[in-house]
Formats: structure tokens, C-alpha cells, sequence
């Protein structure tokens, strides 16, 4: 039993029933994470290389720790050492990894479409750890499995998305998982950090976080990507806080089962104020905890683990 | 010598042609057109089954040469225009360095004389450097040859300066060509802004980048009294902003090319950037916009953009590839199996926008199937099957944006001045 798709490049590469499978596969390798020893023999001897030309810290070390877990070999090729810096191509440096015969890349890239290129000349499963402003499916997926564990189901929630839309490939994945899994996205913020077309997305949209805060089950922030933008999105981070800022008078407002979600790393004082990050109510790093055993069950089901052995 | 094409089916609009005729040249010009013609000594060339047209041209061509010669030389790309039944090109001046002087000018005519396969006319840089700041030697220029002016692929940004630009070239009766992008709109945009560049990830270059220039340049053109050629239009708004310009009686000409015509934004599936071009493929209603235009009179001419980068350029991430798609060597046939053979356009609307229009438009001298004039003939066998494999170019370049299409319709035979380019589908310089 695996995926129906070699690749895990954007949310479209799975059926709902694959997230399932990945949620489900998902909670076994979180328990072995609770264990004292947290190794499992399963993918010994696979090579995993995790590809990265942007800077990194939770997301290569969640991949990193989760492909060590499963006793696979883990390399790490990032750009500050790399050939990129020689002037090769991405075509170049997926060849060469080719011709090295790793069994699964995870790639992170600054322009949309990195994925897609590697695979044009990989055999090997490519997994993509976020491309440029496009998608971050391994995100979206362990945001789901945390939701999962919040509510015990997926379908019916109302998620609210908080902030700069427009440049974050979290909601370019996320949107379309809530979809599949029968939840509803909204999102939320300045018409100027919006989706030209979110109806292409399948969001609902609302520029009023507070008319829109007592009908969610889940307030989902985004940190404000300045560098990203050409021009200054809105007048101030002052007013930016005033108008979308999650802080304790809207914790209030939100129905007493919603949960607080943020990818990391946050802005304190922008999008979040530190009450609230620090709260029950945040479940920001039980999201960091999900990473890992999804990013396991991913890796496990991608190289087909589940033929080779039980997950745990 | 003489030459006799007996029997083709001869079209052209401007001498209202569409019959089963004869062409006779001698000395490399066009005695004679008409029934039965007869002329002892001439070689014979049957044309039953083909299409006689006076030697189309492409307006709008990147030839890359001085300074880009991997991608594309004169000899090269007028090969390519040869072999996709073009007579005669009009050279942008986005080389390196920039042709924004006479004696590059001079350069490219003297170059073309010698090594090119078709005529060449070089469009010279409105501003020095295509900096947008300060005009080129225009006048200079125009002396050596340059037929229209343009800062092509990076239009001048400052409406002062296009004001100036406008006055100055008035006086020299030749088109300042614009390509219309407001830079502050289109930022770092790659693909139309629109639903693909959101499915994507891609960051977009919105229509009005497009329209808001088109409206500035028209107005300008109204206020200076400047011809005014706007090139590859891709919008439905901006071939109805030329519409009424046109109504109006304003000397406005544009042109759109056959990637906008022929492929949208949703050919986009992948990050192939062979599909990567300024402006973008725009949604499916402005490629119908664009067709209306056409047949309606507001478009004058088809130009191809031809753009050739090569492989290594063009095979990397969809954002750092650059710009364009060749198009010289599958226009004609593109035309022929979307409009032609669909009962669309007829022959006399493809000289009309393949011959006649692009040179009134930039300058070219007239070229007529009529006794006296140069024998720069197109010979069209609408049959013929084409297959776009990266083996059909001659040009240097392969980043078409139809590559892996099966086309209907080729050019079999090209003249210049009476001599073959392409004789039986070969090009024979």
C-alpha cells in the first residue's frame, strides 16, 4: 500500500484518501517519537537527500531528523556549499544527483517549479519542502494531522488564514488540503496580501478578521513575507496589528475549541502577540512536533516502506 | 534569366489577385502576371497546387547579431526566415551592443548584404542605450538604413520622454514601434496575472501593464502626430483601445504575433519555459479578441517576436529563463492550420496581414505580384505536413513555444529578388 503519485510536489499529487493514509501512518511514528529510542530499521540503507537553496532551519531539521529516524541516510546539500554558487544549473545538480542514485530528494527552492524540474530528469521520488510562493505540501500536511489531533476529524472545520496570502506557499498548499479533507479555508487580510484569484485557490475570502473570528474552529497566522513584497503592503505593522494582529481581545472572540496555529518562524508583535503564542489555545508547537512523524510517513510511504516491514 | 510559375493559384491583395495564373520574371523581376503565359527559354516551374504570394514579412525579429551570435546570427535567422517564407525582416535593436547608432545601423546592413538569406531592414534604439533618457541618433540612422525606431523588450518608462521621442521622429516619416509594459505594474510578473500565475506560484504581469501604455502611447502618438506602430499586442482591451484609435483616424498600426494568437495561458501546464515570453500567453478570450481583431482590420500585421535564446538559457527555472519564443520558422504554417484551413482568414487576408500590412506598417518597401515589381515571391503548399521537432529549425535556436505541434502548410519555394532561398523546401542559400 502507498501513494497514488511517485511525487509529493504539490497538494494535487494526493487523493484524500492518501492524506488519510499519511495522517494515519503519521500517528504510529508519533508515538515512536515518545519512545526513549526513537529509531526504527526501516528505510536503512535508503538515501535521502535534502536539496536545499534557501535558507532553512525547522524544515530541513524536521526532514533530517525524520529520514535519521527511519535510519536512512540523510545528506545535506544546501546552496551556501554547493555548485550552485559555481554558476550550475538546477538541471545540472539534479543530474548529478541522479547519476549518485539517491533514493528520494527533498527540495526547497526560491522559484516555483524547482520541483517539477527535478523530476523532469530524477527517477527517484522528489518531495517538495516549498517552492518559491507556490506550495509547501509537507506543511500542509502536518498542519492537517494537527488539526486532526485538536478535533479528531478534519471535515467541517473552518479555517481561517490569516495575513500575507498572496506570498505564502503554506496557504498555496494548505488551501487546497482543507479542500480535499471537506474543511473550509478563509482567508483573511488586506485586500493587498490577497490572491489575485483565490476562487482558482477554492478560499473563501474576507477582509474583516473580527466579523469572521466567532465562526472559526481554527485561526491560522501567517507571518508578513516584507521581503517578498515590492512595495510596503500596508501602512504600517502598527495598523497591521490593529486590523489583523492576533492578540488576547481576539483570542476572546474566537468560539472556546478554536486553536492557534502559525508555520513558523512568527513575528511577536505583528501577527501574534506574545500572549497568545504562548497560550493553551497555540498549538504552534505541537504543529513542530507533527513535522516530524508526518515527514516520516511520508518518506516511509514514498519508498515503500510499508512494503518492506510494519511502520513500527 | 527568366522564370516561369505556371499554374499556382496567385494571391494578393493589394494588386487584387485570386486566380489560377502565371508569374514570369525576368532579370529578377516580375514581367509579367496572367493566363497561359509563354516565354521561350525560361525554366518552368509548375505551381499546381500552390500558393503564390508576394514575399511576406516579419516585422519584428530578433537577430542577436552583433553580440549574441550563439543564439542566433544574420545569416542564421534570416536562414530561419527564409525557410518559414519570409522575404524580407525587420531587425530589433536589442543587440549587443545596442543599435542605437549609424554605424551599427550600417553594420547590420552590410552584414545582412553579404551573409543574409532575405532582405534585412535594422529598426533602429529610440534612446541611447535603450536607456529611456536620452534619444539616439536618429537622424543618423535613418540615413544608414534604419526603417522604424523602438526600444523593443524594455519600452521607454517616462511619458516626457516618449513625448520627445515622438516629436523628434515625426519629421522622418517613420514609426516609433512601442512595446507597451508599465515596469511599475509588472514588477517581477512572469505569466499572465490572472488564474495561472495563482495555480502557479508564479508572480503575474496584469493586463493593465499592458493597457495603461497602450492608452499613453495612443494619446501621445494623437498629441505629437508621431506614427505609432504598438508591437505584439496581447490583450482584448488593448486591440480595442487601437480600435477606436483607428476610428478616430489617429496613424496608429499594431501587430500581434502567433504564440498570442495561437496558444493562451492555459498551455501552461508545466514550468516549460519555451513558454515564457513578454508579454505573457494571456486567458483564451483575449486570444479570441485578438482573432476579432484580425479580421476586422484592426490588427495590421502578424509578427513573430522572434526571440532565440539558447538550450542552457532557457533551461532553467521558469523565473531566471529569459523571455521569448522563436517564431519565424512556424508563423506561416501556424497561420495556414488555425485560420486558413478553418476557413477563418482567406489567402488574400494573409498578404493583407503577412506582406502588406507589416511593411506599410514599419517602412518596407511595397511588394506586389505585378509586372515591375522585385521577385520576392512566397510559394505556399498549404498540403504539406510539418512536424516541429528541435531537426526543423535552421535557426541557431530551438525555444519554440510549438515545439512537438503537428502544422499544416509550409512555404516550398522562396524567392528574393528572383533568386531561390528555398528551392523544394530546402533552403538553398
Amino acid at each position: 500500500m502507498g501513494l497514488s503519485s511517485q511525487h509529493l510536489m504539490t497538494m494535487d499529487d494526493v487523493t484524500a484518501e492518501d492524506v488519510t493514509l499519511i495522517l494515519d501512518t503519521a500517528e504510529s511514528f508519533a508515538e515512536v517519537n515518545q519512545r526513549r529510542i526513537k529509531k526504527l530499521p526501516t528505510l536503512r540503507g535508503r538515501t535521502i537527500v535534502n536539496l536545499f537553496f534557501e535558507p532553512s532551519t525547522r524544515t530541513r531539521m524536521s526532514f533530517e531528523i525524520a529520514s535519521k529516524r527511519l535510519s536512512a541516510d540523510g545528506v545535506n546539500f544546501t546552496a551556501s556549499s554547493s555548485a550552485t554558487v559555481k554558476g550550475e544549473t538546477l538541471r545540472d545538480t539534479a543530474k548529478t544527483l541522479a547519476a549518485m542514485a539517491c533514493d528520494m530528494v527533498i527540495v526547497r527552492h526560491r522559484y516555483a517549479g524547482a520541483p517539477q524540474m527535478l523530476a523532469e530528469v530524477m527517477d527517484c521520488p522528489i518531495v517538495n519542502g516549498g517552492d518559491g510562493v507556490h506550495q509547501h505540501p509537507t506543511q500542509a500536511l502536518l498542519d492537517l494531522f494537527t488539526m486532526r489531533q485538536s478535533f479528531g476529524k478534519l471535515e467541517g472545520l473552518r479555517v481561517g488564514i490569516v495575513g500575507d496570502v498572496c506570498h505564502s506557499r503554506v496557504a498555496g498548499s494548505l488551501v487546497p488540503a482543507l479542500n480535499k479533507m471537506g474543511a473550509t479555508p478563509v482567508i483573511i487580510g488586506p485586500p493587498t496580501l490577497m490572491p489575485v484569484r483565490p476562487d482558482v485557490l477554492g478560499a473563501e475570502v474576507a477582509y474583516d478578521l473580527d466579523a469572521v473570528l466567532p465562526t472559526l474552529d481554527v485561526v491560522y497566522l501567517l507571518r508578513v513575507q516584507f521581503e517578498r513584497a515590492a512595495r510596503m503592503p500596508f501602512p504600517s505593522n502598527r495598523e497591521y496589528a490593529m486590523l489583523y494582529g492576533m492578540d488576547t481581545a481576539r483570542l476572546g472572540a474566537l468560539p472556546s475549541h478554536a486553536v492557534v496555529m502559525h508555520p513558523g518562524p512568527m513575528n511577536r508583535g505583528v501577527e501574534i502577540s506574545a500572549d497568545v503564542a504562548d497560550s493553551s489555545r497555540s498549538v504552534v508547537l505541537d504543529q513542530v512536533e507533527s513535522g516530524v512523524a508526518v515527514r516520516m510517513a511520508i518518506m516511509y510511504l514514498m519508498l515503500g516502506g510499508a512494503d518492506s516491514g510494519a511502520a513500527a | 534569366m527568366a522564370l516561369l510559375l505556371k499554374g499556382g493559384r496567385v494571391v494578393d491583395a493589394a494588386a487584387e489577385l485570386d486566380a489560377v495564373l502565371d508569374v514570369l520574371l525576368v532579370e529578377g523581376v516580375i514581367a509579367g502576371v496572367g493566363e497561359e503565359l509563354e516565354s521561350a527559354g525560361a525554366e518552368v516551374i509548375d505551381c499546381a497546387e500552390k500558393v503564390i504570394l508576394p514575399g511576406l514579412a516579419d516585422i519584428h525579429v530578433h537577430l542577436r547579431e552583433p553580440g549574441q551570435e550563439y543564439k542566433e546570427t544574420i545569416a542564421s535567422g534570416t536562414r530561419a526566415a527564409a525557410h518559414g517564407g519570409f522575404t524580407a525582416v525587420a531587425c530589433m535593436p536589442n543587440t549587443k551592443p545596442i543599435c542605437d547608432s549609424g554605424s551599427q545601423v550600417r553594420f547590420i546592413v552590410e552584414r545582412a548584404a553579404t551573409a543574409g538569406a532575405v532582405r534585412v531592414y535594422p529598426i533602429g534604439a529610440v534612446t541611447a542605450g535603450q536607456s529611456g533618457e536620452q534619444l539616439a541618433e536618429i537622424g543618423d540612422m535613418v540615413a544608414e538604413g534604419a526603417v522604424a525606431f523602438s526600444d523593443d523588450g524594455h519600452g521607454v518608462q517616462s511619458a516626457g520622454m516618449t513625448r520627445v521621442a515622438m516629436d523628434y521622429i515625426r519629421r522622418f516619416d517613420a514609426p516609433l514601434i512601442v512595446h507597451c509594459e508599465d515596469e511599475s505594474l509588472a514588477g517581477d510578473g512572469v505569466v499572465n496575472e490572472g488564474v495561472v500565475s495563482t495555480r502557479m506560484g508564479l508572480p503575474g504581469i496584469p493586463a493593465a501593464a499592458e493597457e495603461t501604455m497602450v492608452a499613453r502611447d495612443i494619446a501621445i502618438a494623437e498629441l505629437t502626430g508621431c506614427r505609432l506602430h504598438l508591437a505584439h499586442l496581447s490583450t482584448s482591451r488593448s486591440v480595442e483601445l487601437v480600435r477606436e484609435a483607428k476610428a478616430r483616424g489617429l496613424a496608429v498600426t499594431c501587430e500581434v504575433t502567433p504564440h498570442h494568437l495561437f496558444l493562451d495561458e492555459d498551455d501552461l501546464v508545466t514550468y516549460d519555459s519555451n513558454l515564457k515570453m513578454n508579454p505573457p500567453l494571456r486567458t483564451a478570450a483575449d486570444r479570441e479578441a485578438l482573432v476579432e481583431g484580425l479580421l476586422d482590420g484592426t490588427v495590421d500585421c502578424i509578427a513573430t517576436d522572434h526571440a532565440p535564446h539558447a538550450v542552457h538559457e532557457k533551461e532553467l527555472e521558469f523565473e531566471l529563463a529569459p523571455n521569448g519564443t522563436t517564431g519565424l520558422e512556424t508563423a506561416l504554417s501556424l497561420v495556414n492550420t488555425h485560420l486558413v484551413a478553418t476557413g477563418v482568414l482567406d489567402w488574400v487576408a494573409v498578404t493583407r496581414l503577412m506582406c502588406h500590412g507589416p511593411r506599410a506598417a514599419a517602412n518596407l518597401p511595397e511588394m506586389r505580384l505585378e509586372a515591375g515589381f522585385p521577385g520576392d515571391i512566397t510559394i505556399v503548399d498549404p498540403e504539406a505536413r510539418v512536424e516541429v521537432t528541435p531537426e526543423w529549425f535552421e535557426s541557431k535556436s530551438r525555444n519554440s513555444a510549438f515545439l512537438g505541434k503537428s502544422l499544416l502548410g509550409r512555404a516550398s519555394d522562396v524567392l528574393v529578388g528572383g533568386e531561390w532561398v528555398v528551392r523544394k523546401s530546402k533552403v538553398v542559400m
